[in-house]
């Protein structure tokens, strides 16, 4: 299948910090593909570099085809993507459909489209992102949700082939990361091809058909969420919170693997009810909760619990 | 070295697209100042004045200081619309960000940056030029030549705005080459009193700086002579212009470009 993104060994260095240290991977048209990390995994990074905001310092890489390192295959590239970038940064003076007019503007195409077109396409993205009505008002008046919405139109203005999403949802409200995802699943359901980064599990969870978790500019991992849960993370997770000493030894006696937390202690298991039965039957003090892992288990266990910056 | 296309006029019809919201606002401070000024200077001085001698001719104070006046109306409104205006859409609004993401290159957003600054001086000195021609203080038709006139002075003040914008740390140090560039040009550029009253050194400092240029063709466009040494100070500017347009541009892609 056709790659819309090819990275080769990728590597991104300021000074002498490496933020992206020499990654490969590659995104399938029309698939949805993330990149999951910390804060500082070389996510952004990764990203700039393959919508040509920051130049390469070392490795290959290209976008639907083009190499992003000559000016001339990234222009093209520059047409053909649609990127949502971490801030909301909308041009606070106009209203909500100059600023996607004021884009449009800047992709510019060399095909025979006249203005109005311009207009007749922000007003659709509008009808998409359900702000058809609000079409004048200020950028200011919106709330964090409704910005980010707007961003997600113009980051599609151009029609583009490749969507770019960097952190779309960080920072909403509940309420307002459905929108987004709903918004999303809409796009995929076009099989317009996205990359995504997040670091909201349930995000990748629900929207990736592959992705990588990234740390330290390096792959972890990649796979289908699916695979990866079963593969690191087991079917089904105990958690039993102020774990005693004889669970402990239990657990090591059976081989079981296990993450101990101090005050909490995750169980991995396939054969859920029995062992479920067992330990909360005989070792559970204090709180014992059976529950299916998640993407969320899988990106602790690699890339551990220390905070980040 | 540079990729810079016909695509900087976007940034400039989107700046252009702003400025037609607010311009009930933006348009009067560069507008009212300078009037003030005029005013000010104008009336309240030329009694004491009386007439100044400039290139052995004689001019009535305020036909004097009009022509001044409004070349520092063109350097105030270029340098401070790349100044503090791009460093709001750069550093604030992030608006350079989201145009790195479509088919523009940096070159080319800077350069639409720098032309709109140069618009702004053109806007604002034209403006004030038809109010001024009313008192009859420009002679015509000469003082046409003051329009496109404005836009390479407005060239060379938004070039150098635009470096500073690239290389101060944060917007409140734009203080100093206000304090040290701007207004020093305001006081000694040959505005309020002709160079010649000044020490030798102090006029060989002033002949260093823009304004000191602007203000000669400015002032021999509206009252005469208009000879051959409005040339050179045409080449002053645009060599101002060449050394500080692609200075700009490699200082903002330091800055930007990571």
């Amino acid at each position: 299948m056709e790659a819309v993104v090819q990275a080769d060994a990728l590597r991104k260095t300021f000074g002498t910090f490496t933020a992206v240290d020499g990654i490969s991977f590659s995104a399938r048209r029309g698939e949805c593909f993330g990149i999951l990390g910390p804060n500082g995994a070389g996510k952004t990074s990764t990203i700039r570099m393959i919508y040509g905001f920051s130049p390469l310092s070392g490795g290959s890489l290209h976008v639907l085809g083009q190499d992003v390192t000559s000016r001339r295959q990234l222009r093209k590239v520059k047409y053909r993507i649609g990127v949502c970038q971490q801030d909301n940064n909308l041009d606070p003076e106009l209203s909500i459909l100059q600023n996607l007019e004021v884009f449009a503007s800047y992709f510019d195409v060399p095909r025979p489209e006249p203005r109005p077109d311009a207009t007749a396409r922000a007003l659709d993205l509008l009808k998409f992102i359900a702000l058809e009505n609000r079409r004048d008002t200020p950028i200011p008046e919106l709330s964090g949700g409704l910005m980010r919405r707007v961003v997600l139109a113009r980051a599609l203005i151009n029609e583009p082939d490749l969507l770019i999403l960097d952190e779309p949802t960080t920072g909403l409200d509940p309420q307002s990361r459905h929108q987004i995802w709903e918004r999303l699943e809409g796009l995929r359901a076009r099989s317009i091809s996205i990359l995504l980064t997040t670091h909201y599990m349930e995000e990748a969870s629900r929207l990736c058909d592959r992705l990588i978790i990234v740390d330290h500019g390096k792959i972890l991992v990649e796979g289908r969420p699916q695979d990866l849960i079963r593969e690191h993370a087991g079917r089904d997770i105990i958690e039993i919170s102020e774990p005693g000493e004889e669970l402990r030894t239990f657990l090591r006696e059976r081989n079981l693997r296990y993450d101990d937390l101090g005050h909490r202690l995750l169980i991995y298991c396939d054969e859920r009810d029995q062992l479920y039965r067992e330990v909360s039957g005989r070792y559970c003090r204090d709180g014992c909760t059976l529950r299916t892992a998640t993407l969320e288990d899988v990106f602790l266990k690699l890339t551990g619990r220390e905070l980040r910056e | 070295m540079f990729v810079i296309s016909s695509r900087f006029l976007r940034i400039w019809q989107r700046n252009f697209a702003v400025y037609r919201k607010t311009w009930k606002v933006s348009f009067m401070p560069p507008l009212l100042e300078p009037l003030l000024y005029l005013a000010a200077f104008g009336l309240g001085m030329s009694t004491l004045v009386g007439e100044v001698s400039w290139r052995n001719r004689s001019a009535s104070y305020i036909v004097f200081i009009a022509p001044a006046l409004l070349s520092v109306n063109m350097m105030y409104n270029s340098f401070f619309e790349t100044t503090y205006g791009s460093y709001v859409r750069m550093y604030y609004q992030k608006t350079f960000d989201a145009m790195l993401a479509t088919p523009l290159f940096l070159e080319e957003i800077i350069t639409g940056e720098i032309i709109w600054g140069a618009t702004k001086s053109v806007i604002a000195s034209s403006i004030m030029l038809f109010i001024i021609s009313l008192f009859g203080l420009i002679r015509y038709p000469e003082g046409l030549l003051l329009v496109p006139l404005s836009f390479l002075a407005g060239l060379a003040f938004a070039s150098i705005g635009m470096y500073f914008t690239a290389v101060v740390r944060n917007i409140d140090l734009f203080n100093l080459p206000i304090f040290l560039f701007i207004t020093p040009m305001f006081l000694f550029g040959g505005t309020f009193f002709p160079l010649d009253t000044l020490p030798g050194w102090a006029q060989a400092l002033a002949w260093l700086l823009p304004l000191t240029h602007l203000v000669e063709i400015t002032r021999a466009i509206a009252i005469g002579p208009l000879d051959g040494f409005a040339l050179w100070n045409l080449l002053y500017l645009a060599l101002f212009s060449a050394l500080f347009f692609p200075l700009a541009l490699v200082k903002m892609r330091k800055r930007l470009i990571k």
